[in-house]
C-alpha cells in the first residue's frame, strides 16, 4: 500500500467542481513526506484537457479514464472506473466531495473493496501516534460531532462537505504526472438508462425549506429594500422572508411572511433586517440555527435573540456584504 | 389498575397529534372568522376513518374502540373546537343508535355510510320549548299507511345543512308522557324536511347550528329506530355515551390553551425577564396542568367503562361535569396570562374561550350532569 | 412485484436541544420516530403497489423498541413487517449495517428495494448504495419521483444542478428524499390492526447466518470506529456590535458566515 491520497476530481460537463480543489488543496496539507503524492482521479468523457488545472492546484498526478459511457455521471461506471484506479494506486486515502455524486458513488466503491466510509467530514487530519486518518463530521442532526478512524482497513475512505476545506490557488509552475487508463468497459456496465438529462431552473421554494433566509422588517423602507434582500439571499444560495409589517404594507406576499400568523422556520441561517423583533415575528424564527439581526435602534429585541447583533443602516449594510460575501467566495477558489 | 396507555393507544394519539397539527390546525382561524364550515377538514376525517372510528369493520368503521375515539376528539379539540364538535355530534349522536338500536336494514342503509364518512350525521331533540326539560316533545309523528309524518321544528342542531342523516325525535302518542316520544332516521331529502335559520354564536362558529323545519315529513315507516315510544330511552342512552365525546372536547380546548399559553409565556420578556419565570405564571400553570390531567383520567376512565362494558353514565356525567368547568375556567385564565396579546386575534386564545362555553351547556348542560350524579347517590 | 423498504427507527435529532448549562444534549422526552427519508420511502412503495400491484415488506434493523416503527408502517398499510434484532448487530458502522441488512433481504428475496436517502442521526446517506452493493444490483438514488411503467420503472434522480430521468428494472435499489412525496398518515384502523391482527416477524443472527459472513456484523465487523463524540459549543449570549463602521460590521458578519460554513 502506498501513502498516496487519492482526489475523486468531480466533473460535470466538463467542468470542475470546486469542492474537487478543495480537496486537492486539502490532501496538500496532509501529505508529510516528498513520497507521498496527492493523486487526482479524473473520469469522464473528452476531459483530458482538464488535467493540467488539477497539477496547478495540488495534484503531483493525474489518472484519467476517459470513456464515452462516463459522458453523464451514472454508479455503474463511475463505480468501475474509480474502483480499477484504487486497485492500481493501492492508495492510502481516498477522498470524494460529499455532492449527490460523492454521496452516491464513494458508499459504493467502498463496498466494492470493503473497506471503511466516512460520510461529510468536515475536519480531516493525521493521527501523530498512529498515522490514521481522523475523519470528523457531524451526526446525530449537527447536533454533535464524532471523529471516526478506518484503523484497519485499507484505503481509508471520506466524503467531504462542500465549502470547508480549502483550495490552493493556481501555480502554474507545477507539474506532474499524466496517466490514461484504460478501464474495460462493456455496455452492460450501465445497469440503467439515462432516457433524459433535465438542467433544473430554480424555482421559488417554501421558505420553511430555505437553507438560509435573508428576512426584511419595516427598517428597509420600502418594497424596493426587497430587491436588495434578494441580492443577498442570491449569494447565500437562499430565499427572502418578511416580517408582518411589510406583508401588511403590500411590499410583499404572504407567504413569505415569518411570524405568529405567518410561518414557523428554523434555517442554518436567518438575518434580520431591519426587524424590530417583536414577539410575534420571534416565534417563527428564533429556532434558527443562527441569527444574525442589523437594526438601527439598538435596544430592538431582536438583538435578545441575535447571536450576531450589528447596530447600523440595512440600506447601507446589506449591499455592502453581498458585495463582500461575493468577493470571499471568489477568493476561496 | 394500569395507568398506562396500551401500544396501540400510543400509536393512535401520536397520528392524531400530528394529523390535528398539520391537517386541521392550519384552517382553525378562518373557519372561526368566517363562520366556514371547514370542508377541507371533513374530507381529512372522512380519509382515515375518523367518523367511524368505533364501529365495526363490517359496518364501514375502523373497529376502534370509545378511549381511541375520546383520544381523538381530544387531540382535534386542542386545534380546532369547531372540527371536533362536528366530528363528535356525527359518531355519537346520530350514528351511534343506529348501531346500537338500529335493525340490520337500517345499518346497512344508514350506518355504513355514516361511518364511512360518505354522509354525515346529526341529532334533533331539542325544540323550542324542549331544551335541558327533554320530555316536553311538541313535534308530532302519525302513522299513515307505510309512511309516518311528521310536524314540528327542532333547533340548535349541529350539523344541520350538511348532514344527511338525522335522528329525530317526536311525540307519537301524548298520553303516555315520555314513553311516547319514538325516535326516527329522517333523511334530509324528505318531502316536507327543511334547514331553516342558521345560528349565529359565540363559539365553534365554523360547526354549523340550525333549525330543521318538518311539515307534513314523509317518513317512511321502516325508519322508525327501535321500538315505538322508546324514543326517549334512545335519546338518553344516546346523550350518554356522547358525554365522553363531549368532555373529551373541553379537555383538548383546555388542553391547547394551556400549550399555547406555556409556549407565549417562555418567549414573552416583561420587566427584564421572560413571564414564565414569575411565580404567579408558574403557579398558575401548575394548577391548571394539574387540573388538565385530573379532567384527562376523569374522560379516559368514563370511556374505558363503556368499553368495558361496565355502566359508565355517572362516570360519563362527571367527565363532563368536570371538563366544561375545566375548559371555562383554564382558558379564561389562560387568557389572562397571555395579556394584551391574548386578547387580540392573531392569538388563539380567545377564540379557545369562546368555543369553551359550549361544553358546559349543549349534550346535557353542566347543570343536567349534576343531576345525574345525585341522582347516582340516591339523593332525593 | 416485491417491494421491501428498509427503514429505521431514529430519535427525532430536529428536537434535540443542548443544555446550555452543560453543554450536553438533553436525549430525554426526544420522541422515535421513522426516520424521514424512510417514510417517504414507505409512501412510495405503498403507491408503488397500487399502481403495480405486488406485496410491501418492511424491515428494520435495530433493538427491540424498532417494533413501534414497524407497526407504524403496517398502520399505513404495509403487508408484512421483519423486525432484525440481535445484540451481535450492535455497533455496527455501515458496512456492518448494510452487510446485515443485505443478509436479510437475500432472504426475503426482492423485487425492488427502498431505503430513505439518509437517516437523520447518522446522517450518512451510505447504507443503501452498500446495499445495493452487497446485492450486486443497480441503485438509483436521491429519488424524487418514482413512477412505473409495465416492467420499467421510472425514477427521477436529483443532482443539486440537474435531475437524470432514469429507467431502471428489477432487481434493482432505489433511496427516496423525504421531498419525494406527502406520507400518508397511518389510519385509524390501520392501527388497531397493526396490534391485534398483524405481526412483526422477528430475526435474530440464526435466521439471516446461512446468507452471512458473520465476520461483516456489529462492532467487530466495523472498518471504522468512533474515537470520540463531542457537542459543539452552546449557544452562549450573542455578539452585540453597537460602534462599527459598516465596512467594520461587514466584515465580523462575513466571518461569522465562514465560520459557521455558510460560505
Amino acid at each position: 500500500m502506498s501513502k498516496n491520497i487519492l482526489v475523486y476530481i468531480e466533473q460535470r460537463d466538463g467542468k470542475v467542481q470546486n469542492v474537487s480543489l478543495e480537496l486537492l488543496g486539502k490532501a496538500r496539507g496532509l501529505i508529510a513526506e516528498a513520497s507521498e503524492k496527492v493523486v487526482a482521479v479524473l473520469a469522464g468523457y473528452q476531459i483530458q484537457e482538464l488535467a493540467n488545472s488539477l497539477i496547478w492546484r495540488g495534484a503531483d498526478e493525474v489518472i484519467i479514464v476517459d470513456d464515452r459511457i462516463l459522458e453523464e455521471y451514472m454508479t455503474g461506471p463511475y463505480t468501475k472506473a474509480v474502483t480499477a484506479v484504487i486497485k492500481k494506486c493501492d492508495p492510502s486515502i481516498v477522498l470524494f466531495g460529499a455532492t449527490s455524486i460523492g454521496r452516491d458513488l464513494a458508499p459504493r466503491v467502498s463496498a466494492r473493496i470493503h473497506t471503511g466510509l466516512t460520510a461529510d467530514c468536515t475536519a480531516l487530519e493525521i493521527d501523530g501516534e498512529t498515522g490514521n486518518l481522523l475523519m470528523t463530521r457531524p451526526a446525530f442532526g449537527g447536533n454533535i460531532m464524532a471523529t471516526i478512524v478506518c484503523a484497519e482497513f485499507r484505503p481509508q475512505m471520506a466524503t467531504v462537505r462542500p465549502g470547508v476545506m480549502k483550495a490552493l490557488p493556481a501555480d502554474n509552475s507545477r507539474s506532474g504526472k499524466m496517466e490514461v487508463l484504460a478501464v474495460d468497459f462493456v455496455a452492460g456496465d450501465n445497469h440503467v438508462k439515462i432516457r433524459e438529462v433535465v438542467r433544473e431552473t430554480k424555482k421559488s421554494r417554501d421558505i420553511a425549506e430555505a437553507k438560509c433566509l435573508v428576512s426584511g422588517g419595516r427598517g428597509i423602507g420600502n418594497a424596493k429594500g426587497f430587491q436588495m434582500l434578494r441580492e443577498l439571499a442570491d449569494t447565500l444560495g437562499g430565499d427572502v422572508s418578511s416580517s408582518r409589517a411589510c406583508v401588511d404594507a403590500g411590499w410583499i406576499e404572504k407567504n413569505r411572511q415569518v411570524g405568529q400568523t405567518g410561518k414557523t422556520v428554523r434555517p442554518a441561517l436567518y438575518m434580520a433586517c431591519g426587524i424590530s423583533g417583536a414577539i410575534q415575528h420571534l416565534a417563527g424564527m428564533e429556532e434558527s440555527e443562527l441569527i444574525i439581526a442589523i437594526n438601527k435602534n439598538n435596544t430592538a429585541p431582536i438583538f435578545d435573540v441575535a447571536d450576531l447583533g450589528i447596530v447600523g443602516d440595512v440600506n447601507v449594510i446589506v449591499p455592502k456584504l453581498a458585495e463582500a460575501i461575493r468577493k470571499y467566495k471568489l477568493c476561496k477558489v | 389498575m394500569d395507568f398506562n396507555l396500551t401500544k396501540e393507544h400510543r400509536l393512535l394519539r401520536q397520528m392524531y397529534r400530528e394529523f390535528a397539527v398539520n391537517e386541521i390546525k392550519p384552517y382553525a382561524e378562518q373557519t372561526d372568522e368566517e363562520e366556514r364550515f371547514p370542508v377541507e377538514n371533513v374530507e381529512q376525517l372522512k380519509k382515515y376513518g375518523f367518523f367511524g372510528l368505533v364501529f365495526p369493520k363490517e359496518y364501514g368503521g375502523a373497529g376502534g374502540d370509545y378511549l381511541g375515539y375520546a383520544m381523538a376528539i381530544e387531540e382535534i379539540s386542542k386545534v380546532c373546537a369547531a372540527t371536533a364538535t362536528i366530528m363528535a355530534a356525527h359518531l355519537s349522536l346520530c350514528a351511534a343508535p343506529i348501531y346500537e338500536c338500529g335493525t340490520e336494514a337500517q345499518k346497512q342503509k344508514f350506518l355504513i355510510p355514516l361511518a364511512k364518512g360518505d354522509k354525515l350525521g346529526a341529532f334533533g331533540l331539542t325544540e323550542p320549548g324542549a331544551g335541558s326539560d327533554a320530555a316536553g316533545q311538541q313535534t308530532k309523528a302519525y302513522l299513515d299507511g307505510d309512511n309516518y309524518i311528521l310536524n314540528g321544528s327542532k333547533i340548535f342542531i349541529t350539523n344541520a345543512g350538511y348532514a344527511e342523516v338525522y335522528i329525530i325525535m317526536a311525540m307519537t302518542d301524548k298520553s303516555k308522557g315520555t314513553r311516547g316520544i319514538s325516535a326516527f332516521i329522517v333523511e334530509s331529502g324528505s318531502p316536507g324536511f327543511s334547514v331553516g335559520k342558521k345560528e349565529k354564536k359565540m363559539g365553534i362558529r365554523g360547526s354549523s347550528t340550525c333549525e330543521i323545519i318538518m311539515e307534513n315529513c314523509i317518513v317512511p315507516k321502516e325508519n322508525l329506530l327501535g321500538q315505538l315510544g322508546k324514543g326517549f330511552g334512545i335519546a338518553m342512552k344516546t346523550l350518554d355515551a356522547g358525554r365522553i365525546g363531549i368532555s373529551a372536547q373541553g379537555l383538548g380546548i383546555g388542553e391547547g390553551a394551556i400549550d399555547e399559553t406555556v409556549k407565549y409565556v417562555k418567549e414573552r420578556k416583561q420587566f427584564g425577564k421572560a413571564l414564565a419565570s414569575f411565580q404567579n405564571t408558574q403557579f398558575e400553570l401548575a394548577d391548571m396542568r394539574t387540573k388538565a390531567d385530573a379532567c384527562q383520567l376523569l374522560v379516559y376512565r368514563s370511556a374505558h367503562a363503556k368499553d368495558s362494558g361496565v355502566p359508565y353514565g355517572t362516570y360519563a356525567a362527571m367527565a363532563k361535569m368536570y371538563a366544561g368547568d375545566f375548559a371555562s375556567d383554564v382558558t379564561r385564565r389562560c387568557l389572562q396570562l397571555m395579556g394584551g396579546y391574548g386578547y387580540t386575534r392573531e392569538y388563539p386564545l380567545e377564540r379557545m374561550m369562546r368555543d369553551a362555553k359550549i361544553t358546559e351547556i349543549y349534550e346535557g348542560t353542566t347543570e343536567v350532569q349534576k343531576m345525574v350524579v345525585a341522582s347516582s347517590m340516591q339523593l332525593k | 412485484m416485491k417491494i421491501v423498504v428498509c427503514i429505521k427507527q431514529v430519535p427525532d435529532t430536529t428536537e434535540v436541544r443542548l443544555d446550555p448549562v452543560t453543554g450536553t444534549l438533553i436525549r430525554d422526552g426526544i420522541p422515535t420516530i421513522i426516520n424521514p427519508d424512510d417514510r417517504a420511502g414507505i409512501e412510495a412503495a405503498l403507491t408503488l403497489r397500487g399502481q403495480a400491484g405486488g406485496s410491501v415488506t418492511v424491515l428494520t434493523m435495530g433493538p427491540p423498541q424498532a417494533d413501534v416503527a414497524l407497526r407504524e408502517a403496517l398502520a399505513m398499510g404495509a403487508d408484512e413487517a421483519i423486525l432484525l434484532t440481535d445484540r451481535a448487530f450492535g455497533g455496527a458502522d455501515t458496512w456492518a449495517t448494510s452487510s446485515t441488512i443485505a443478509a436479510a433481504l437475500r432472504k426475503t428475496g426482492f423485487d425492488v428495494i427502498i431505503t430513505g436517502r439518509q437517516a437523520i442521526d447518522g446522517d450518512t446517506a451510505q447504507v443503501g448504495p452498500q446495499i445495493a452493493e452487497h446485492l450486486a444490483i443497480p441503485q438509483v438514488s436521491y429519488a424524487g419521483d418514482i413512477q412505473v411503467e409495465g416492467e420499467t420503472l421510472v425514477v427521477r434522480r436529483m443532482f443539486e444542478d440537474r435531475c437524470h430521468i432514469i429507467e431502471v428494472t428489477a432487481p434493482c435499489l432505489i433511496t427516496a428524499l423525504s421531498e419525494l412525496n406527502k406520507p400518508r398518515y397511518m389510519s385509524i384502523a390501520g392501527i388497531y390492526d397493526a396490534y391485534r391482527k398483524k405481526e412483526v416477524t422477528v430475526w435474530t443472527l440464526a435466521d439471516i447466518e446461512d446468507h452471512i459472513d458473520t465476520g461483516n456484523i456489529g462492532l467487530n465487523g466495523s472498518p471504522t470506529r468512533v474515537k470520540k463524540s463531542f457537542t459543539k459549543q452552546p449557544k452562549g449570549t450573542g455578539t452585540f456590535v453597537d460602534n462599527a463602521s459598516p465596512d467594520e460590521a461587514v466584515e465580523i458578519i462575513v466571518q461569522k458566515l465562514a465560520e459557521k460554513y455558510i460560505i
